[in-house]
């Protein structure tokens, strides 16, 4: 079957089969690399792009059900000149990450969070990532990453 | 994953009609069905997909009813029945993570009947009306088990309708790993009585605690369940608590919950 769908602002069209997962259609069928499978079974948030705008995990939504979707992924989030978006350069200024495996989801749930809530306490930030798992960084720079993302003073949570 | 045949119906009526094929299922969010197809514990010939129907999209409120389509994300109703049921929000706000609330139905859930689910207890304690293609059910002949429900074979939940109580609350000690409920209350306080129901404790999934509805029925208060205890029969046991420690988590959690109802 054929789905189309837009991702990161071009409209796309492929041949996909009933069980192609939303990121293997990003990853092998568009070589949208960027997006990763951590677990395949909904847990670690490594997978997270926008769907419509919303946060979900496309190792656990299928391409056929996101006909004329418009979907966003981490190749999406940088600025037009190229240069890290926000949120990305956030994660770079902050020490967000250490071996980037887990920092495509945390960038895009992070990017959801702060449309949905643009100044968020440490509090909301941590509990919106819960479905984010990362093994290297302890969460703590992350958290700042997304403090400073939102204009706030990163340096107002403790140092750990 | 084995593969299937993917269909998109924009009706219920639609739906229904896919859903005669033999093997086929229904899927709402996926969120429980994707895990479980991956590990080739179902696999369907044909998956209908119910996220196309707006009949049974939406929130809203007639009377003392509030009714959910049943293909209603968790973080819709946690936005939107938040002024009317609050309690039924912060359940819904409480499920999973935002990327599972974001896509993760109540007509899943409540079809499902995970014996961990949070939505079961609140239909339970409401004694909410589950509306299907073919009839209505109360909530209290629709649960019957781990995983099995009243539904019969390529019925769908179409809408749930919950009598908005005078006081409520739901409250669940998070099992940290899955985010489901090591054990939950959902108690609801009517005109006519209060309705306890609990999650993740019993081997035979969601039930009503009776004593603890007859105590707070005549004193709406933490300390009216002070003198009761939950027998460990029939509690399930596992890594993360033993059947009389689940036992004790019924009082406990009912207990916090009549507290933030009051
Ligand atoms: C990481 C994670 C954490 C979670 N945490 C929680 C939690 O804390 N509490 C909780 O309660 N749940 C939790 N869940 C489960 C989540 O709420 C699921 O959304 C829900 O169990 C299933 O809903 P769904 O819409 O995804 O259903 P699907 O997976 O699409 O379907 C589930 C089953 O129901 C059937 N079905 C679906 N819709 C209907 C319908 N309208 N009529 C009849 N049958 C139907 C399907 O055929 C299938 O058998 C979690 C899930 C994940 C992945
Ligand atoms: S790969 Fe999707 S949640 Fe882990
Ligand atoms: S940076 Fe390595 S998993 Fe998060």
């Amino acid at each position: 079957m054929k789905v189309s769908i837009t991702v990161n602002g071009k409209a796309v069209s492929g041949e996909i089969e009933g069980r192609t997962l939303l990121v293997q259609f990003l990853r092998e069928g568009l070589g949208l690399t960027g997006t990763h499978v951590g677990c395949d079974t909904s847990q670690c948030g490594a997978c997270v792009v926008h769907v419509n705008g919303k946060a979900v995990k496309s190792c656990t939504a299928f391409a056929a059900d996101l006909e004329g979707a418009k979907i966003t992924t981490i190749e999406g989030m940088n600025n037009a000149d190229g240069s890290l978006g926000t949120v990305q350069q956030a994660f770079q200024d902050h020490h967000g990450l250490q071996c980037g495996f887990c920092t495509p989801g945390m960038v895009m749930s992070s990017a959801a969070l702060l449309a949905e809530n643009p100044k968020p306490s440490e509090d909301e930030i941590r509990h919106y990532l819960e479905g984010n798992i990362c093994r290297c960084t302890g969460y703590h720079n992350i958290v700042k990453a997304v403090l400073a993302a939102s204009g706030q003073d990163a340096d107002q949570i403790a140092a750990e | 994953m084995h593969n299937f045949e993917f269909v998109k119906p924009s009706s219920v009526a639609d739906a229904v009609a896919a859903l005669k094929d033999e093997d086929a299922l229904a899927l709402s969010g996926g969120q429980t069905l994707m895990p479980t197809m991956k590990q080739r514990l179902a696999a369907p010939s044909k998956l209908v997909s119910l996220t196309g129907i707006a009949e049974m999209q939406g929130v809203r409120q007639s009377g003392g009813v509030l009714e959910i389509g049943a293909a209603t994300p968790h973080a819709v109703v946690a936005r939107e029945a938040a002024a009317v049921y609050p309690a039924l929000a912060a359940l819904a706000g409480g499920i999973g993570d935002p990327a599972v609330r974001n896509v993760g139905t109540i007509g899943g859930s409540l079809a499902n009947n995970d014996p961990a689910a949070c939505y079961p207890s609140a239909a339970l304690a409401s004694g909410a009306t589950i509306v299907t293609n073919a009839r209505e059910i109360a909530a209290d002949d629709f649960f019957q088990g781990l995983f099995s429900t009243a539904l019969e074979e390529g019925e769908i939940i179409t809408a749930v309708r919950f009598p908005i109580p005078q006081k409520a609350a739901y409250a669940k000690f998070e099992q940290p790993a899955s985010r489901f409920a090591l054990t939950g209350a959902f108690v609801a306080k009517y005109a006519g009585g209060v309705r306890v129901a609990i999650t993740g404790a019993s081997e035979d999934g969601v039930f009503r605690w009776s004593e603890g509805e007859a105590a707070l029925s005549s004193n709406f208060s933490p300390a009216a369940l002070s003198g009761l205890s939950v027998s460990a029969d029939g509690m399930m046991g596992d890594l993360h608590g033993t059947p009389a420690y689940r036992a004790n988590l019924v009082k406990v959690m009912t207990q916090r919950a009549v507290a933030a109802a009051s």
